[in-house]
């Protein structure tokens, strides 16, 4: 009999110990601790949830349809030339979904088909008409998915936060979650911008061109597009560049009539820095083409000196400069009015490239970092009062065997902490919720037990005899009411959200250990009451 | 030995007809939520029904209607204001629009920070959620307590016979729904939050009626000559003084959560001290009678 105590004593002592050692890293004297301590000990202990320590959960949906959309655009202009190539004269045009050419030849059909094994018929007519196939497009929108998240990825890495997770989610959504950022809106920003650069032609020799206001101002630039419906050529439309009066904080906008097609897009960009000019010591970023995009810019300068290229970036122009001579050895600029961090984010999307297809926002859950601070403290405070108050009230109503029942509860927290700490258990706000809740419901097996106790006392059994057979016949109640909670914890951690994930990760934790701390802890301390002499009455 | 209660020797099942009625008004209430938030009437949180809210503290005391007008300005129209039980803490919201998910946010901040440029503010939080999301969280909310309801009933007529199942699982829809109704009626906010709550006042109250059931099993094997409602009242007395013990020392925790655990956790810790006094309730006013009711006599033919 002696022996089992000395076990169960053990046993409670081995497993306090460890609880301390995984908990440690989360207290203050962990940094005290010597270095083989920190070196060979567990050093991560409990991770605070975004709700916590602040931060960023973003969920985004890439929009596939447009990726789509743009390859059926791209691959439009591709047959063009294809058939241009092979002298057979067609006229070619696209409508984001359907690619419609005429005449509908055989011959043209033929090279269609043998280059374009992707592309199905749709429908018969006086045109021919194309549509990417069902399966190509699922292929698209898979990809694009992928490229987006690695994307984000490299912005993410270059923006520099520590432990980010960024995965996707379904079909076509990307989860971004940054813990810690300081600046919420600037990171948002950065990852949801398509970033497709395009360096566009500007039509000032078109005679609507001399139309255009000079300037508007910002929101009346719907206005301006549905006034000019329609009376602008065909391969060309509006863009606006945004200009700010630094003093004033103004904003105008600038339309400028530029050509739909653009001369380079961004994905031939090879590098993008961060340069300050020496005259205004204003920032600006310097652009590096690769090999084919410096031969193709200098085609372009070439061929178009006098006239203005205007640099957008998803459909905003920043500049658009005259070109003053052909501009050999692929380097450019983009100069606008742009603050420090600005032209920084705007190189670091440049360099990371675009995304495929622009993303939607689906959910942005920003939590600052006063608040998460102001909950853990809100939380240690309830859980402190909540517990004096059980603890207490255990005194009062049970004595001595109540302090043996808070000593269990003391052992249930220490524990609790303990194994989320080995776990690496993500705690959230909810989850302090849950773990105060489990320090009220840990007395209950405690309680079930005395109270069977008290029965067997009230009908005049011994003191030792009545622990024992109080303990056998409440064990399966106390059983019993643990699954009920584990059930409910298993139901919320499979379908809860992260914060609710974590409350159901602390309560099902507090419940399973309660079972250890009723079960072995509070019997041994009746047995070891109980193993000295026989008591004749018990305090209870 | 300190006692809340003497050995008591109370007649809880022929209270049964008072407490059918309660719990059918508490139970009617409920419904009428459950259809309220079904067809959208319900003050459904923005996790649910989609919309954009902000949390901010401002550095010195602010009166709600500043705020209103400062977001008038600012070219809001369609939203909330409320005042949250921390010191300076407004929370604002949006629910759903045609406009996108990020340009709220930036339009609340703006329009405060123009109007309001005297007392300056922090954002606490923003939550932001399209309207897919809230859908797709709506159909988690709902699985998550059908499912939670199967694994109830599976475990309960797994280790009981079935009527305690069904009487067991009864008292913890009223319970549910009690606690539902009441926040309805309350005006408070339908969200995840309160979901977590009632599932945990679920699996609390189901453990309340178990330890009921466990005694009343015993005893029917004892006492074979007694009668059913015999038994069941004096299993029930036995039990009730660890009832109200473990009653009162989880809401202790809950009440403490509900004084000094911050705003978000408040509705939460009201729904659980609901819950929890509903939960005692319906495990010695309801789930017995149920069974009682429904089984009678074949009750003690052995299983």
């Amino acid at each position: 009999m002696k022996k089992k105590i000395l076990w169960k004593l053990m046993l409670i002592g081995v497993t306090f110990i460890l609880a301390v050692i995984f908990f440690l890293p989360n207290t203050p004297l962990f940094l005290h601790m010597p270095d083989w301590w920190k070196k060979n000990m567990p050093a991560k202990g409990i991770v605070l949830g975004l709700d916590l320590q602040g931060g960023l959960h973003l969920v985004f949906e890439v929009e596939g349809n447009k990726a789509v959309e743009i390859t059926t655009e791209r691959t439009s202009s591709q047959i063009k030339e294809l058939l241009a190539k092979k002298n057979l004269s067609a006229d070619v045009s696209s409508d984001r979904l359907n690619i419609s050419i005429a005449p509908s030849s055989p011959d043209i059909r033929k090279v269609v088909e043998d280059n374009y094994p992707n592309l199905v018929p749709v429908g018969s007519g006086d045109r021919l008409t194309f549509r990417i196939s069902d399966k190509e497009a699922q292929r698209i929108r898979d990809i694009a998915a992928d490229q987006a998240l690695e994307t984000i990825r490299n912005r993410i890495d270059q923006f520099g936060v520590a432990e980010p997770t960024i995965h996707r989610q379904g079909v076509n959504e990307i989860v971004v979650q940054l813990p810690g950022v300081k600046d919420p809106k600037r990171a948002i920003e950065l990852i949801g911008k398509t970033a497709q650069l395009e360096f566009r032609l500007v039509e000032d020799e078109a005679k609507v061109a001399a139309e255009l206001p000079q300037f508007i101002a910002q929101g009346e630039e719907e206005d301006i597009l549905r006034q000019f419906a329609g009376k602008i050529p065909d391969d060309t439309e509006i863009l606006f560049e945004k200009i700010v009066n630094k003093e004033t904080g103004t904003v105008r906008k600038v339309p400028l009539l530029v050509k739909k097609q653009a001369s380079l897009t961004g994905d031939l960009l090879s590098d993008a820095k961060v340069n300050i000019d020496s005259q205004f010591n204003n920032p600006y970023v310097s652009l590096s083409f690769n090999a084919a995009g410096a031969k193709l810019f200098e085609e372009v300068t070439a061929a178009n000196v006098k006239r203005r290229l205007a640099i957008s970036l998803d459909n905003t122009i920043y500049s658009a400069p005259v070109i003053q001579e052909k501009i050999a050895g692929g380097n450019a600029q983009i100069t606008g009015q742009f603050s420090m961090e600005e032209a920084r984010d705007l190189s670091i999307v440049l360099r990371a490239g675009a995304l495929p297809a622009p993303m939607k926002m689906l959910q942005n859950v920003t939590v600052g970092p006063s608040l998460g601070r102001d909950s853990i403290e809100a939380g240690k405070i309830a859980g402190i009062i909540g517990t004096i108050a059980v603890v207490l009230f255990m005194i009062f109503y049970y004595r001595l065997s109540g302090l043996i029942a808070d000593f269990a509860l003391f052992l249930n927290i220490v524990l609790l902490l303990g194994a989320m700490a080995s776990l690496n258990a993500t705690l959230t706000l909810p989850g302090i919720a849950g773990i105060i809740l489990a320090i009220g419901m840990a007395v209950d097996s405690n309680v079930l037990m005395f109270e069977r106790i008290r029965e067997e006392l009230r009908v005049g059994k011994t003191p030792r005899a009545a622990v024992d057979s109080g303990y056998r016949k409440a064990f399966w109640t106390i059983f019993d009411s643990h699954v009920t909670t584990l059930i409910t914890a298993a139901v919320l951690f499979q379908f809860g959200t992260g914060p609710i994930k974590g409350f159901a990760v602390t309560l099902s934790l507090g419940v399973t250990i309660n079972l250890f701390t009723a079960l072995i802890g509070t019997k041994s301390m009746f047995d070891i009451i109980n193993s000295r002499r026989e008591l004749k009455t018990l305090s209870i | 030995m300190i006692e809340l209660i003497k050995k008591t020797n109370i007649n809880f099942l022929g209270k049964r007809n008072i407490a059918f009625v309660v719990a059918g008004i508490l139970v009617t209430i409920g419904i009428i939520a459950i259809v309220q938030i079904a067809t959208g009437r319900a003050n459904l949180g923005i996790d649910f029904a989609g919309g954009t809210a902000i949390q901010m503290k401002f550095e010195k005391h602010i009166a709600l209607q500043d705020i209103r007008g400062a977001l008038e300005r600012g070219g809001l129209k369609d939203f909330d204001l409320q005042d949250l039980p921390t010191e300076n803490k407004v929370l604002i919201r949006v629910k759903k629009t045609e406009q996108e998910l990020g340009q709220i946010s930036d339009t609340i901040t703006n329009s405060i920070s123009q109007n309001i440029a005297d007392n300056p503010h922090i954002v606490d939080s923003i939550t932001a959620i399209g309207p897919k999301v809230g859908g797709r969280l709506r159909a988690d909310a709902a699985k998550a307590v059908v499912m939670a309801v199967i694994g109830i009933l599976i475990y309960v007529a797994f280790r009981f016979r079935f009527i305690f199942g069904v009487a067991a699982t009864i008292a913890t829809f009223h319970d549910v729904l009690a606690v539902l109704g009441i926040f309805f009626l309350m005006g408070k906010e339908i969200n995840l939050i309160l979901v977590t709550a009632l599932l945990t006042v679920a699996g609390y109250s189901l453990t309340d009626t178990v330890v009921v059931f466990d005694r009343i099993r015993e005893n029917l094997k004892l006492r074979q000559r007694d009668s059913v409602e015999a038994v069941m009242n004096s299993s029930i007395n036995e039990v009730l003084s660890r009832t109200l013990v473990t009653s009162l020392t989880t809401l202790f925790a809950c009440i403490s959560l509900f004084f000094f655990g911050g705003e978000v956790l408040h509705d939460f810790s009201l729904a659980m001290i609901l819950g929890i006094l509903a939960g005692t309730l319906s495990s010695i006013f309801i789930a017995s009678p149920v069974v009682l009711l429904w089984g009678g006599k074949r009750l003690f033919a052995k299983k």
